[in-house]
């Protein structure tokens, strides 16, 4: 004898973007703050010690924000003209920028003035970085040259004239206190050992570099340029590993994140994208207002900073995890008491008298059980159900249909019941998956309670709302079916023509349903 | 005892303990329905035709002459009632014999015996809105004055006091939203069970509305609801072929099952390659798994997964297609609601689970085609990597629709492979009806409306179509074997076409008005069922020549729906030169009234065995470790022979007997002596001539040695092999005839340990 099948609720696959672990990590961000800085933000770098302040360098200014200050807890602001690159040392104590006017000033993050100043550049200096021995400094500028400076005594070590561009991105290894890189506009980026005359290598990335980015082991290398983001192995020589093309306009910046798994870049196309360093396949994505100029990854990636063209600074700080112990306390001597006595093997002699197990049915599938079909309704039109699992509520609607009871359970209601059924077909009529079975449910109820409209403002108020949602819809469609008509003749212009071939429409089963119901 | 009635007019008596029929009468009429009263021994009442009137019928009784002979002629006949229904329904004697009751549409007839009174009364006054209120069933009270009826309309009412024909009471019940089809009263008379559509037994105490207890969900409709003597059990019996055993406390105990018929067989036959068993509709929802050797349901596998209700006029979702893989691995079911305005569809592909056994969701494809789907096939490549798989279903909705595997590649998804829509094709937005793949899988033929095409399975190209115009295409398939390039092709304007692939031209056609077309999936040969002026005929041929090798017309008066053909376990022996085809695997055939029939290879003559008569000998043997091994081979034969009914007959050719061949397998140290079983084993040599007239009931035990009887000395060897197995149980005549020694080593050879044989 068969038990009773509870209604089932059919499971709809989401469409697009699926759910993996990295949106679930990424997506753990609470809603962003935005500052608006005096110009468009060239850089941010985040302190490496703690309380992981982060410099943003805009226009003529460089401003110190706290983890969740609004407002700038420092500012250095002793530049004739634009300010470039402000870049922390190791230890997070000194500050090194680079200025329009070809300066580069050393500042002392307690102090307000330039501890050293460095004078040599005879054009604007837009990358500048400490070497990882913290006692030397390299420079990459508009007059073509790299230079790597002494801290100390504030002179020039050597200087490589190599680029035949400006030079615009760099950046210094960890694992050799004497290697550092510079991308140039030239298309090209050079690999430097201050130990020699000459640059050690040379990568040519195809177009002109906006950002180079080492790995921590020092073996790989990535470049910026253009739409590309490119993927070099050092230690082979420079071979390329792989390519990247998933911008659709010049990537600006590049970034790691804390544990190096994840390799994040922006763009003037206004995305963020994640990639995964073992896979290089995009993981994840952000979206942003304007087109994106710096990027950076606070530590532990407890704050995601982006700096946009127009000046605007998007902070984004992570959620706290959520906790349940309470609940957890609250449970445990119940689950004691339940458990007892479940580990109890049964003698030989024991008769053992089976518990039948009970199941355990939803409120509306045991009323769906006796046949009563209206508090059925009642009960999927409860606002958890309605609001939260309208899957639940249209499935037990279906079932009613099914069962040929739907019209009976539909009449005999109120106005306020009426208003409840009328506001949650209008919006979930237009929902592919709810479509078939709410358009029947949207015809019954207009039969039942046309008589009566015209006599409750509030239902007519709720009918007109369907009408517009219908009828919004069906222009929809129809946009999309002329935008479809216009793509099948683009795809037949660009195909070469094959007699065979008269229909390769691959639809994947998801067939979108075209509203044609106007009678509401 | 056990009376029997039949339609050819005749009381058959059986000793049921033992089913063998005792007495025969003769009434000389249609017998539609028979009761009998323990009061009266001697008289048995019928229902019987009207002489001279159609669909009138009388209850008659008739007196049963107690006399000597085997076959009795009942010719004394006394009409009781006239103008009653032909359903055994609608009739019940009262308490201790004294009214006869009788409904017939709005009517209820009482008469009473002693007085020769009878009462009529009407419920015509008392006509509901919801429509008729006809009398369906009724029922006698066993202890007291008190009739209970039941109505079409769901009610069930209660007479009393039905002495006076204008101070009549009645009460009525109402639980049932649809007709009562049977209602019985407990032994003691104090509850009353009621069943009918809803598929819910309902269980009323004290004749009061208010308290009744249900057993529901009991499957299908409840057609006939009767209780034993002693009241523990309550048996139901179902439309769906079905008996259902419930406790007196409604619990459900058992149900007694084989083919399950359903409403509407839409699946067709399709075979299991796994199990070798019939796939069809079962119940609501449901895949039977049905095994034709054992007449048995495997297994009912829940494809549509939601509440039954039972209930008429729901449109409900319903199985309509099923196709597995070459191997089984893999099922496919499509399953529909019907309606108007947008069909609801659902393809699901179902992985066969090694560990559970059973087959698994893996996928489940909302509205596949936006359409009705026509067809459905697997490329069932034996050689091919599993990978390869691919799914075609044809739609109402002008396109074809290619699914394959896609394997996951994401490591944390639930389930590695999915299915998915691979190409979609069309031909002039005509409706795509059939589909069908070559046989080793690289075309794929699909028609559309009057033509066929054919394509490319791997690159989707459209090679070449066929068409024969007139007539849209019925049925497509692709020859085996031999005849790989050969397409063979029915029309609905009567034509069997036969096209070759290679030259793209007609290779032959014959003017034959197909309904089936079943290629056998070992051979070459292909099976076609006509239908012709009321009656089917079966034609098999193979595709390279246009004479058909073997024509059967007149097959049977139903339109045959589907046919398929069962691979046997191995390859029968078969001498006649026509039946020669039916050696790789057997052809079964559906009908329109859903019965199931095979073609038997055997002739007429050599299946006179009353099949039927041998299983009943057969279980009254008692199980012994010896009847269990001669019986094995019995009952094989004899069980096929019941399961597939009419044409199935006895292969008797050739073969020793099967005792004998037991008996020199087994070890000599468990036998008896030599000096028994030489006359047996010598017998069995002996060139047996065929004596048909020897029918007697001792015979039928000798039966299934399959050997004549021509002199006594005969008879007793081959008695002695029964005695081997159950000196006790035999007939009393032969037992005389043994010695006392012989007696004496019997038992000795039922003292011994057999445990040894379960080894076998």
């Amino acid at each position: 004898m068969a038990t009773y099948k509870s209604v089932a609720v059919p499971a709809c696959p989401k469409l697009g973007e699926r759910i993996t672990q990295d949106t679930v990590y990424w997506r753990g961000y609470k809603t962003p703050v935005q500052i608006k800085e005096f110009g468009a933000i060239n850089k941010i770098d985040f302190s490496p010690v703690p309380p992981y302040n982060y410099a943003v360098t805009a226009s003529s200014r460089i401003h110190i924000y706290g983890r969740y200050s609004q407002e700038p807890i420092k500012t250095f602001s002793r530049f004739k003209d634009a300010a470039y690159c402000a870049t922390y040392r190791d230890d997070g104590n000194l500050l090194v920028a680079g200025s329009e006017e070809g300066s580069i000033r050393l500042f002392d993050i307690s102090g307000k003035a330039p501890l050293r100043q460095f004078d040599g550049h005879s054009k604007a200096v837009h990358v500048v970085g400490f070497l990882s021995d913290k006692y030397r400094i390299f420079s990459g500028g508009d007059d073509y040259s790299s230079n790597l400076w002494d801290i100390p005594s504030a002179t020039e070590i050597v200087s490589y004239s190599e680029h035949t561009d400006y030079v615009r991105c760099g950046c210094a290894s960890k694992v050799n206190a004497d290697v550092f890189i510079t991308g140039s506009y030239d298309h090209t980026v050079k690999l430097f050992d201050a130990r020699t005359k000459h640059s050690v290598m040379t990568i040519e990335h195809g177009q002109p570099v906006e950002s180079v980015l080492l790995f921590p082991s020092g073996g790989l290398l990535v470049s910026a340029g253009g739409r590309y983001v490119k993927v070099w192995d050092v230690l082979k020589g420079g071979q390329l590993l792989v390519s990247l093309k998933n911008h659709h306009k010049t990537v600006t910046c590049l970034c790691l994140n804390s544990s190096g798994q994840r390799l994040l870049s922006g763009s003037l196309d206004r995305h963020v994208k994640i990639y995964s360093t073992t896979s290089y396949k995009v993981v994840h994505s952000f979206n942003y207002a304007t087109s994106i100029l710096s990027l950076a990854l606070s530590p532990e990636d407890e704050t995601i900073v982006v700096g946009m063209t127009n000046g605007v600074l998007n902070i984004k700080h992570r959620k706290p995890e959520e906790r349940k112990e309470d609940s957890e306390k609250k449970r445990r001597p119940a689950y004691r008491t339940h458990v007892k006595g479940r580990t109890y093997m049964p003698k030989q002699e024991d008769f053992c008298v089976s518990k039948p197990v009970k199941r355990v049915l939803r409120k509306y599938d045991k009323l769906l059980k006796s046949f009563q079909s209206s508090k059925a309704l009642d009960a999927v039109l409860e606002p958890p159900i309605r609001l939260y699992t309208p899957e639940v509520t249209v499935a037990v609607m279906q079932e009613l249909h099914r069962r040929g009871t739907l019209r009976s359970a539909l009449a005999g209601r109120d106005e306020k019941q009426i208003n409840l059924l009328l506001t949650f077909v209008a919006r979930r009529v237009i929902e592919p998956r709810f479509t078939p079975v709410l358009v029947t449910v949207a015809d019954m109820i207009t039969d039942i309670y046309q008589p009566v409209v015209g006599q409750s403002a509030v239902v007519d108020r709720q009918f007109l709302r369907l009408q517009e949602a219908i009828g919004k819809e069906i222009d929809y469609q129809e946009e999309l079916l002329e935008v479809l008509g216009m793509m099948d003749t683009l795809f037949a212009t660009f195909t070469k023509k094959r007699d065979t071939d008269l229909d390769t429409n691959k639809s994947n089963g998801v067939t979108e349903t075209i509203e044609t119901n106007t009678n509401n | 005892q056990l009376y029997s009635s039949s339609l050819d007019g005749s009381i058959k008596l059986w000793d049921f303990m033992d089913g063998i029929p005792i007495k025969t009468f003769t009434v000389g009429h249609e017998l539609l329905a028979l009761y009998a009263l323990a009061g009266s021994e001697d008289s048995v009442f019928v229902v019987i035709p009207k002489s001279g009137e159609r669909d009138t019928f009388q209850l008659v009784s008739v007196k049963l002459i107690k006399a000597a002979g085997q076959d009795l002629e009942a010719k004394e006949l006394s009409v009781i009632l006239d103008g009653v229904d032909a359903s055994p329904k609608s009739i019940a004697f009262g308490r201790e014999g004294e009214y006869v009751a009788a409904v017939k549409k709005g009517d209820l007839q009482v008469y009473f015996f002693k007085q020769k009174q009878l009462n009529r009364f009407s419920v015509s006054a008392v006509k509901a809105k919801s429509g008729n209120n006809h009398f369906t069933c009724i029922a006698c009270h066993p202890k007291e004055d008190c009739i209970a009826t039941g109505h079409a309309d769901g009610k069930i009412r209660l007479w009393r006091n039905f002495y006076h024909k204008k101070e009549y009471t009645f009460s009525t019940l109402h639980w049932h939203h649809d007709t009562v089809m049977d209602i019985a009263f407990s032994v003691e008379g104090d509850s009353l069970l009621s069943g009918g559509v809803e598929s819910v037994l309902v269980l009323w105490h004290n004749e009061s509305d208010c308290q009744k207890d249900f057993l529901p969900r009991l499957g299908s409709a409840i057609e006939y609801i009767s209780m034993s003597p002693d009241g523990a059990l309550c048996c139901t019996l179902h439309t769906d072929n079905r008996i259902t055993i419930v406790n007196s406390n409604l619990r459900f105990s058992k149900s007694i099952q084989g083919l399950i018929k359903s409403v509407d067989v839409k699946t067709g036959l399709v075979v299991d390659p796994r199990t070798k068993a019939l796939v069809l509709n079962g119940e609501p929802g449901h895949l039977q798994f049905y095994s034709l050797q054992s007449d048995q349901q495997l297994f009912s596998l829940d494809i549509v997964q939601r509440q039954y209700i039972h209930q008429a006029g729901l449109n409900q979702i319903d199985l309509v297609k099923v196709a597995f893989s070459a191997q089984g691995k893999w099922l496919a079911t499509v399953e529909e609601r019907e309606e108007e305005s947008d069909p609801e569809l659902q393809l699901k592909l179902w992985f066969y689970d090694e560990e559970t056994q059973s087959f698994k969701l893996n996928t489940r494809i909302n509205m596949p085609h936006e359409d009705h789907i026509t067809d459905m096939c697997f490329r069932d490549v034996d050689g091919l990597e599993d990978d390869s798989l691919i799914l075609v279903t044809a739609g109402r909705d002008c396109v074809f629709k290619v699914w394959v595997m896609v394997e996951d590649t994401d490591p944390e998804a639930q389930q590695s492979v999915s299915w998915s829509c691979d190409f979609v094709g069309s031909y002039h937005n005509y409706q795509a009806t059939n589909c069908c793949f070559s046989e080793d899988g690289s075309l794929l033929a699909v028609s559309f409306e009057e033509t066929v095409t054919v394509w490319d399975s791997v690159t989707w190209d459209l090679k070449c179509t066929f068409c024969h115009p007139p007539g849209k295409i019925r049925n497509i398939c692709f020859g085996r074997l031999t005849c790989s390039k050969y397409l063979i092709g029915t029309t609905d304007y009567g034509f069997l076409c036969c096209w070759n692939l290679l030259s793209c031209a007609l290779e032959w056609s014959a003017h034959l008005n197909i309904l089936v077309l079943q290629p056998d999936p070992l051979s070459e040969y292909i099976a076609a069922v006509s239908w012709l002026s009321k009656e089917s005929s079966l034609f098999v041929f193979k595709p390279n020549e246009p004479r058909p090798i073997y024509i059967q017309r007149n097959l049977c008066k139903e339109k045959i729906q589907f046919a398929a053909f069962v691979p046997r376990d191995e390859p029968e022996t078969i001498s006649a030169e026509k039946y020669l085809w039916l050696r790789r695997s057997q052809l079964f055939f559906l009908t329109d009234m859903q019965e199931l029939m095979t073609l038997s290879t055997k002739s007429l003559e050599e299946r006179l065995t009353p099949a039927s008569k041998q299983l009943a000998v057969e279980e009254s043997l008692p199980v012994t470790p010896f009847s269990l091994l001669l019986g094995k081979h019995r009952r094989q034969q004899s069980q096929e022979d019941i399961d597939l009914g009419k044409l199935v007959a006895h292969n008797r050719h050739g073969q020793e007997s099967p005792a004998v061949r037991e008996l020199l397998h087994t070890p000599a140290h468990v036998l008896p002596s030599a000096s028994f079983l030489c006359p047996i084993f010598i017998n069995s040599l002996l060139i047996s001539k065929e004596n048909k007239s020897a029918e007697e009931v001792a015979d039928e035990v000798e039966m299934e040695s399959e050997r004549t009887e021509d002199s006594d000395e005969e008879r007793d060897v081959s008695e002695m092999e029964q005695e081997d197995t159950n000196p006790m149980e035999l007939l009393g005549e032969t037992i005389c005839k043994l010695s006392k020694s012989q007696e004496k080593e019997l038992r000795k050879i039922r003292k011994m340990d057999y445990s040894w044989i379960a080894a076998f």
